[in-house]
């Protein structure tokens, strides 16, 4: 069977969660919901396309676009008010292991989503598509419109940008595996 | 080795080291985004094909409607994942999950197993079934609700009479089970014979039937 005439339903389980990580690095989270409405109902009018061969890889693409109009809408990037100092740890939670250590993670998600929106476009868009969702470079290149290699680089020195910023977080590993 | 479209998906879990904590609220948002998406969708009218599966005697049933009516009734057996991709090639691939739309059905479902509806009384999509086996699915509500007939005497309902076996195999592919009432179709000679349900199902739903 083709991958173009999947149940689209299956199409929203399996991409969904890559589509909401790269809206939410492209748009920041409180706007994501409505580019991932936006792009799935997008994607179900043109449903199905016997021209896509990589449904991935065509979801984020919708999911790039509509991110775009998004900003066209909004004219501005969603930067943190404070700056980098916004995205130190604070770690005044109490109560047991598990809520601090959700909170920390809640915290931590912020930084990260934070972080993202102070990076450079092209290397945000390389980590997003890459890191978050799991495209190979040679698609992300295609999104880029540039080389592989080129993409590979945005990618590393996004992460490296993002080591930088987010080095007060010991969770934050240092290895890039990418 | 693994194929790039394979390599993308394992990608997206574990996610780089430092990064999975965006992922901590994913699962909650995704199933509220694809709640709203649903009904956006329905709204739109871009749901070809709407689904949603219910608890039964006879183990989980999965329902399928079309804009027509009801298409599809398929048993655990059958493998619900299957017959929807089955269903995405030969009707729409624009399928989604909106119990909404099949509130009704699964009410009347529910009166069946409960002994409150011997007919069903729903708007169904006979889409699957063409010529003779269509026409064989139109005599089924013939045989009343408790009652059961041979594969002969269903045959000589239909314009042909004499094709006993042709019978068994629109019964065998009946897209909808239960509501028309395949299982009440049984051999001369008094026993089950087979059923798309397995014959444990058959036979519980006639032994349902008779009380």
């Amino acid at each position: 069977m083709t991958a173009a005439k999947l149940p689209f339903e299956v199409l929203i389980s399996r991409h969904g969660a890559s589509v909401l990580r790269v809206a939410r690095a492209l748009v920041g989270v409180q706007d994501a919901d409505d580019v991932w409405q936006e792009t799935f109902l997008a994607a179900l009018r043109a449903y199905p396309r016997t021209d896509v061969k990589n449904v991935q890889a065509w979801l984020i693409t919708i999911t790039r676009n509509k991110a775009m109009d998004h900003h066209r809408r909004i004219a501005t990037l969603p930067v943190p008010v404070g700056g980098v100092a916004d995205l130190l740890p604070n770690h005044t939670a109490s109560g047991t292991d598990a809520v601090i250590g959700a909170v920390e993670s809640a915290e931590m998600a912020q930084a990260v989503w934070a972080a993202l929106a102070l990076l450079p476009n092209k290397r945000r868009h390389a980590v997003a598509y890459h890191h978050l969702a799991g495209l190979p470079y040679a698609d992300v290149a295609e999104l880029l419109g540039g080389t592989e290699a080129a993409a590979r680089r945005a990618g590393a020195d996004g992460m490296k940008s993002l080591r930088t910023l987010l080095a007060p977080w010991k969770g934050f590993d240092d290895d890039d595996k990418s | 080795m693994m194929t790039r479209a394979e390599r993308s998906m394992h990608a997206l879990q574990p996610l780089n080291a430092g990064l999975e904590a965006v992922a901590a609220d994913e699962a909650a948002t995704l199933v509220r985004l694809s709640g709203v998406l649903r009904g956006a969708a329905q709204a739109h009218g871009l749901v070809d094909v709407a689904y949603r599966s219910i608890d039964s005697p006879v183990g989980p049933l999965l329902l399928v409607a079309t804009e027509v009516g009801l298409v599809r009734v398929a048993f655990s057996v059958e493998g619900h994942d299957t017959v929807l991709a089955e269903l995405a090639e030969s009707i729409s691939p624009r399928i989604l999950h909106a119990p909404a739309r099949l509130d009704a059905a699964a009410r009347e479902f529910e009166e069946y197993f409960a002994h409150t509806r011997h007919t069903f009384d729903l708007p169904l999509d006979f889409r699957l079934a063409s010529g003779f086996r269509y026409e064989v699915l139109t005599h089924l509500h013939e045989i009343e609700y408790g009652s059961t007939a041979s594969y002969s005497a269903v045959a000589a309902l239909t314009s042909s009479p004499r094709a006993v076996r042709a019978v068994g195999t629109a019964c065998a592919r009946n897209p909808l089970p239960v509501v028309v009432p395949c299982h009440r179709v049984i051999r001369s000679d008094g026993s089950q014979g087979a059923y798309l349900g397995g014959p444990e199902a058959k036979a519980l739903l006639l032994s349902l039937e008779a009380v």
